[in-house]
């Protein structure tokens, strides 16, 4: 049976991990490629790599920092932030990701979407979207809109349609994240993210405000989510990816265990 | 051991030649020079994206070449659309012929209420006497992402269930394939990677 996802993120600055999943005994916890390790080893089913650096120089920072995460990563990985270009994406494959994950350059070029995966197959290319619930619309779910610079500016699309398009255009998967939720703990927006699950036929990566294990079983359930992102683990009150699924597992959902 | 990996341009071959180089195997790549499948101890066709791209093997004079080196007793392995290849074809692109050393044809999944593509990490139900897949426990998971595959025959090593069963993993004499991604399913790809590269032809090669 297909099982639901749990992806760990890391986000990287400069080479080093600032924000995300954090281990107190691990010698050097800032580094990428030993967290990431370290998820895989417990339990993630896949690893996202999220760099916030977005600078011309940090970009050869993030390629090597890639290089070594991935040398002994053997789940899938996924590497996002400042891939403005196909040629950005062909060297953070080359480099080892198995797929890129793009936000803001396709919504000003949508076409990056198919170029890249024209040269990698859809299932290489994540479209990343960050959305906000549009409290004065009639059906503020449904007319859920979509926001660039960490959900300060609208891009002036619907999400449901900006999700649609995306999958037209080539993308394997939309990674969704409720601007409304991030950061609160008090729950993914399940609501947003069934929608945008039920609009299309590739598989949805839920993120934003999860807390606790409850708020998984029901982004799985209500939210109809595919896979869903865990950035700080231990803030949910387990010690790992595995603790997490067997808490899922006894719940019901379908995870990969023994993993 | 020496395995030599095919290029055909369909996708990126770095997580399968790090795998491969994990496990101690000497990977040559080739996209398109005949000689190192001529000589090749072992051959890997993996491969992501469209059926239509397997067309390069055929431009390049690959496929008789892949074919002449399978009846040497080359152990030889498909890799997703790499194992959809080694049937008579796809209804992904149905003007490109594959190898045709399975009779059978590659389709799309069915409109259901599930999702195509089939992402994700899904478990394997064993058929008896695969080589290929010693050691591996049935229920034992490894990742999927395609939308179109194979059918269950006499030759499937494993099944999946996703909108119906399917052949997860084939194996034939020196002939195998597998749908999944060995190298991006953990220990459990890793060991099947492994097997393959272990193999011994009758021949001893």
């Amino acid at each position: 049976m297909i099982t639901k996802r749990i992806i760990a993120c890391l986000d990287v600055h400069a080479g080093r991990v600032v924000k995300g999943v954090q281990f107190i005994d691990i010698i050097d916890a800032g580094d990428p490629a030993a967290l990431a390790a370290r998820h895989a080893r417990e339990g993630a089913d896949e690893i996202v790599m999220l760099d916030i650096t977005a600078t011309h120089e940090g970009r050869q920072t993030l390629l090597d920092t890639v290089r070594r995460t991935a040398r002994e990563l053997f789940v899938p990985f996924a590497v996002g932030g400042g891939i403005r270009s196909a040629a950005d994406a062909a060297q953070v494959f080359e480099a080892g990701a198995d797929k890129v994950s793009v936000n803001s350059a396709a919504l000003a070029d949508p076409t990056l979407i198919d170029a890249i995966g024209r040269s990698f197959g859809a299932q290489a290319v994540v479209v990343a979207i960050d959305a906000r619930r549009d409290p004065q619309a009639a059906d503020p779910v449904r007319d859920a809109k979509v926001y660039v610079q960490g959900g300060r500016k609208p891009a002036g699309r619907r999400v449901v349609e900006w999700a649609r398009e995306a999958e037209a255009r080539g993308a394997g998967e939309i990674l969704l994240t409720s601007m409304d939720t991030d950061g609160t703990r008090a729950g993914f927006d399940c609501e947003l993210i069934a929608a945008v699950s039920e609009a299309v036929s590739i598989p949805v990566i839920a993120s934003g405000g999860a807390g606790t294990v409850d708020h998984f079983i029901d982004v799985f359930g209500r939210g109809k989510a595919d896979a869903a992102l865990a950035a700080s683990i231990f803030h949910f009150g387990v010690s790992s990816a595995r603790a997490l699924k067997e808490a899922l597992a006894r719940a019901g959902v379908s995870v990969r265990l023994p993993c | 051991m020496r395995v030599t990996v095919i290029d055909y341009k369909a996708g990126n071959l770095t997580s399968v030649l790090k795998a491969l180089r994990h496990l101690g195997a000497e990977a040559e790549v080739t996209d398109g020079d005949l000689v190192p499948v001529e000589n090749a101890e072992r051959i890997v066709l993996p491969g992501v994206g469209h059926f239509q791209a397997t067309e390069r093997l055929d431009a390049t004079g690959l496929t008789p070449t892949i074919r002449a080196a399978i009846a040497r007793g080359v152990p030889f392995l498909g890799i997703c659309v790499g194992m959809q290849w080694v049937y008579a074809g796809s209804s992904e692109a149905s003007i490109q012929p594959g190898l045709g050393h399975f009779a059978e044809s590659c389709t799309r999944f069915p409109d259901s209420t599930e999702k195509v593509p089939h992402v994700g990490w899904n478990s394997l139900e064993m058929r008896a006497g695969s080589r290929l897949l010693a050691g591996v426990e049935p229920g034992e998971f490894v990742y999927f992402t395609h939308s179109y595959r194979a059918p269950v025959t006499a030759d499937a090593a494993a099944i999946t269930h996703y909108i119906g069963p399917f052949s997860a993993a084939v194996e034939r004499g020196n002939v195998m394939g597998v749908q999944f991604h060995p190298e991006k399913s953990g220990p459990t790809g890793l060991k099947i990677l492994g097997n393959f590269l272990s193999w011994e032809t009758e021949e001893g090669a």
